[in-house]
C-alpha cells in the first residue's frame, strides 16, 4: 500500500484505458505468493486431469490437450505478477477510485456517501500471510469492488477510515 | 374497522370504536392511526386471507367426493367403493369423524383470530413498526426517510369486502412492509399521512372525512371511484390510455412476432406434410399467448399516472386493482424504448429501476411496479418523464437537457446533437447504431442512447448513481474502444454502452464520478419536503407544495 504504480504503463498502447491524473496504491507484493499457492493447486489437478482422460477416453487427443493446457496455465501463471501489480486504488477526496486487470481492464469510481457496507474477509491461506481482503458493498449489484490482499493492519484502517467518510456523507440510497 | 388502543396485543383493554363496515358514517381523523400507538387490521382479515383457501379446500373435498356427492342424488349412479367415507359408514366412526372436522374448524377460526389480534402494527414519526405471528413473533421496523414508495392493492375480493392491502416499499429483496387488510378508505388516509411524516413536512394533515350514507353506496363508490382520490392528487392523469391504443400495443408487441412465426411454421408444417396433430401442441401456446394479452389489458385499462405533492401516482387495474406512490428520488434509472413494430406509429414504452422488489403487485408477468408508461406517444413520453425527473419541469422547451432527451428516442444520430457517439471503427461491435450508440450528460441526469433497430434510451438521474465504471477487454481494446457502465440498483434496466472511443470513455468516467459526487451531496430526496437551507445549490427538485422550511438538518 506504500508504492505508488508508476505510469509508465500507459506508454505500451495508447488504445489501453488510463485515468493518468490518477495517484494508484499497489496492494501488496505478498498477494503474488497467495495467487501463486491458491493458483498451482488447481493447475496441476488440471494438468494430470489431461494427461490421463484422453488415454482412456479420446486417444487421439492424447499429448495434445495436455500441451494446450500447460501453454494456458504457464501463461496463466507468468502473468500472475503483472495483473497483481495493475491492482490499484486510490481515496480521492470524495470517493473510491479502483482498477484491476491488464487484458480485461476494469476502473470503478465509488462516492463514499454510496458504500452500504464494508467487508473484510481472510481466508486460512491470506491469513498465513497477514493479509486481508476488503469488500465494498453498495446498493448496485453490479458494483463489485474489492481489493483484495491488503496488509491486514492497512485494511483495517483503510475500512475505519471510508466508514468514517461515508458516515459523513451519508444520503439516501 | 376497530381500532383498539392498546398497549401491546395482550392487553384485555378493548375500546371498540364502532366504525366498523355496518356503522353508516366513517369519520376518521387521519391521525388516528399515526398516533404511535399499535393498532390493528381489519376484522374481515381472516377472512380475506383464509376465504381463498377455504374455498380451495372445499374445492378439493368436493372434486375428490364427486361421485358419491353423484351417488347422493342420483342413486342409479354407481358410487365409489372404497373411498374414506365409506370406510367412517362402516365402521360406525360418523360421530368421531364429525368431532373431527368441528375440532379442525375451531382451531382454524381460533388461530386466525388470534393471528389477527396478535398482528398489530404502529406509525411513529421515524418508522413504521408490524409484529405478528403466535407462537413465532417477528417485529419488523422500517425506517420512513428510506421507503421507496407505498403501494395500495386492491384485489377483487377484498374490494368486495372494502379492504385494501397497503404495502410500504423499502429497499432490498422481500423488505416491504405489508399490512394486509385495511379498510378501503383508512388505507388512502394512512398512505398520505405515512407520506407526510416521511416527507419531513412539518404540516399538519386536515382530518379526512369520508362519508356515505348506506353500507351499499359506499362500496358501490369505492367500487366506481376512479383510483386517484380527489383530495389526494389532481383527478386528471397526465396519460390517457385508450383501449384501442393498448391493444393496438399488444397486437404490434415483440410477443406479437413470435405468435405469428410460430403460426407460420406450423402452417407450413401442416401444409407440407399434411398433419394436423401440430394443431395440438399450438393450442396450449395460443392458450397461454391469449391469457398474457387478457392480463395485460386488465391490468393496464384503467392505467393512470398523475403527480402529487408526494411523487409519482400510478394507477392501475381493472378489477383488481392497485396505485402506487414513488416519492421523488425513488427512481434509480429510467428506460424509454420502442418494440419494432411499434415505430411506425411513434409508440414508446417507459420501464423504471425501483429499489424495492414487491411480491403484493406482481400482476400482469410481474413487471409491476416496473412499467411507468406502458404505451404512449413522445407527447406522453415526455409528460412521464417530466414527472419522472423533477428537474425537466423548470427547463424550457429549446434547453439543452430538454433537447437532448428528445433526440436520444427518434434521431438516427447526428453530428451535433449533444451526443458523444461511437466512431466510425465502432462499425465493427455496432453495425446498425454505430452513428446513434452514445451520451450525453445533462445537469443532473445521464443519457444512453442506443440501438438502431430496437431503440431505447436509458437515463439515470445522477443523484441515484451507485458507482461509476468502464471496462475494456482484448477486441475493444484493437479498435481502440471502451464500455462505460453505471451502476444502479437492480431492475429490468442495466445502464451500459459499449464501443465508445476509449478516449471519450476516460473523459465521461471522470466527468460522470465527479457529478454523481456533487449530486449526492445535494441530494435531499430521503425527506423531500424537508428544504435545508444549503438547498438552494439544488435548484427545487421537489415540489414544496403543503410544506414549511426546516432549519435542522435531516439526520
Amino acid at each position: 500500500m506504500t508504492e505508488q504504480l508508476d505510469s509508465t504503463a500507459r506508454l505500451d498502447s495508447t488504445a489501453r484505458l488510463d485515468l493518468p491524473e490518477a495517484n494508484w496504491q499497489r496492494v501488496s507484493p505478498k498477494l503474488i505468493v497467495a495467487e501463486y499457492v491458491g493458483g498451482i493447486i488447481p493447475s496441476a489437478i488440471f494438468l494430470v486431469a489431461s494427461w490421463f482422460f484422453p488415454q482412456f477416453v479420446a486417444p487421439w487427443l492424447f499429448p495434445w490437450l495436455f500441451i494446450a493446457i500447460a501453454v494456458a496455465v504457464l501463461i496463466a501463471l507468468v502473468l500472475i505478477p503483472r495483473r497483481v501489480h495493475a491492482i490499484g486504488y486510490q481515496l480521492r477526496e470524495d470517493d473510491l477510485l479502483f482498477r484491476r486487470g491488464i487484458m480485461f481492464q476494469r476502473f470503478v469510481a465509488v462516492p463514499y456517501g454510496r458504500m452500504q457496507l464494508v467487508d473484510i474477509n481472510r481466508g486460512p491461506l491470506l491469513r498465513a500471510l497477514g493479509l486481508s481482503e476488503l469488500k465494498f458493498v453498495t446498493a448496485a449489484a453490479s458494483t463489485g469492488v474489492t481489493i483484495p490482499g491488503m496488509l491486514e493492519a492497512d485494511a483495517e484502517e483503510l475500512r475505519d477510515r471510508i466508514v468514517a467518510l461515508a458516515e459523513t456523507r451519508r444520503a439516501g440510497l | 374497522m376497530s381500532s383498539v388502543d392498546s398497549s401491546g396485543p395482550d392487553s384485555e383493554r378493548e375500546a371498540k370504536e364502532n366504525s366498523s363496515p355496518g356503522a353508516g358514517r366513517e369519520t376518521r381523523n387521519s391521525s388516528s392511526l399515526t398516533d404511535g400507538q399499535w393498532h390493528r387490521l381489519h376484522p374481515a382479515t381472516p377472512l380475506l386471507k383464509g376465504g381463498l383457501l377455504l374455498l380451495g379446500i372445499l374445492g378439493v373435498v368436493v372434486a375428490n367426493l364427486r361421485e358419491r356427492i353423484l351417488h347422493l342424488f342420483v342413486p342409479e349412479f354407481p358410487g365409489d367403493e372404497g373411498d374414506p367415507v365409506d370406510f367412517v359408514i362402516q365402521n360406525g366412526l360418523i360421530g368421531w369423524a364429525l368431532l373431527g372436522i368441528v375440532v379442525v374448524l375451531v382451531l382454524l377460526i381460533a388461530g386466525s383470530y388470534l393471528s389477527w389480534r396478535m398482528h398489530t402494527f404502529r406509525i411513529t414519526g421515524e418508522a413504521v413498526e408490524v409484529r405478528s405471528g403466535i407462537l413465532f413473533r417477528t417485529n419488523r421496523k422500517a425506517r420512513l426517510d428510506r421507503i421507496q414508495g407505498i403501494n395500495i392493492v386492491r384485489p377483487m375480493f377484498a374490494r368486495l369486502f372494502g379492504a385494501a392491502k397497503l404495502e410500504i416499499s423499502q429497499a432490498g429483496q422481500d423488505a416491504n412492509v405489508l399490512l394486509s387488510y385495511l379498510g378501503s378508505s383508512s388505507a388512502d388516509v394512512l398512505r398520505a399521512e405515512i407520506l407526510r411524516l416521511a416527507s419531513g413536512s412539518r404540516a399538519e394533515a386536515a382530518a379526512v372525512p369520508v362519508g356515505a350514507d348506506s353500507l351499499i353506496e359506499r362500496r358501490v363508490n369505492e367500487l366506481l371511484a376512479p383510483e386517484l382520490d380527489p383530495n389526494l392528487a389532481p383527478p386528471e392523469s397526465v396519460v390517457k390510455l385508450h383501449m384501442g391504443r393498448l391493444i393496438g400495443s399488444l397486437a404490434l408487441s415483440d410477443t406479437t412476432i413470435v405468435l405469428l412465426l410460430v403460426a407460420i411454421a406450423a402452417t407450413v408444417v401442416i401444409v407440407t406434410t399434411g398433419e394436423f396433430y401440430v394443431l395440438l401442441g399450438i393450442i396450449p401456446m395460443i392458450i397461454g399467448f391469449g391469457s398474457f394479452y387478457v392480463r395485460k389489458v386488465s391490468k393496464y385499462l384503467r392505467y393512470s399516472i398523475a403527480n402529487t405533492a408526494d411523487g409519482i401516482r400510478v394507477g392501475y387495474g381493472l378489477l383488481s386493482t392497485g396505485n402506487e406512490t414513488l416519492p421523488p428520488g425513488r427512481i434509480h434509472s429510467i428506460k424509454v424504448n420502442q418494440p419494432l413494430l411499434w415505430r411506425p406509429v411513434g409508440w414508446w414504452e417507459i420501464k423504471v429501476n425501483v429499489a424495492s422488489h414487491s411480491r403484493a403487485n406482481k400482476g400482469a408477468d410481474g413487471q409491476g411496479a416496473t412499467t411507468l408508461l406502458p404505451v404512449g406517444n413522445s407527447q406522453d413520453v415526455r409528460k412521464v418523464l417530466e414527472l419522472a425527473l423533477p428537474d425537466l419541469r423548470e427547463q424550457s422547451d429549446d434547453s439543452r437537457t430538454v433537447k437532448l432527451l428528445q433526440d436520444s428516442f427518434g434521431s438516427v444520430g447526428a453530428e451535433g446533437d449533444g451526443f458523444t457517439t461511437s466512431p466510425r471503427r465502432a462499425m465493427v461491435l455496432r453495425p446498425f447504431s454505430w452513428r446513434r450508440n452514445g451520451f450525453g450528460i445533462t445537469e443532473r441526469s445521464v443519457v444512453l442512447r442506443k440501438g438502431a433497430i430496437w431503440r431505447q434510451s436509458v437515463i439515470v438521474p445522477q443523484a441515484r448513481i451507485q458507482s461509476v465504471s468502464m471496462k475494456q477487454g482484448p477486441l475493444e481494446r484493437a479498435l481502440n474502444l471502451a464500455e462505460v457502465q453505471l451502476h444502479t440498483v437492480a431492475g429490468p434496466i442495466s445502464a451500459d454502452l459499449g464501443a465508445v472511443a476509449a478516449r471519450d470513455a476516460e473523459s465521461f468516467f471522470r466527468d460522470v464520478s465527479a457529478a454523481t459526487v456533487q449530486a449526492v451531496e445535494s441530494d435531499r430526496t430521503h425527506r423531500w419536503h424537508d428544504s435545508e437551507p444549503q438547498a438552494s445549490a439544488e435548484p427545487a427538485s421537489e415540489r414544496r407544495a403543503g410544506s414549511e422550511p426546516a432549519p435542522e438538518p435531516t439526520k
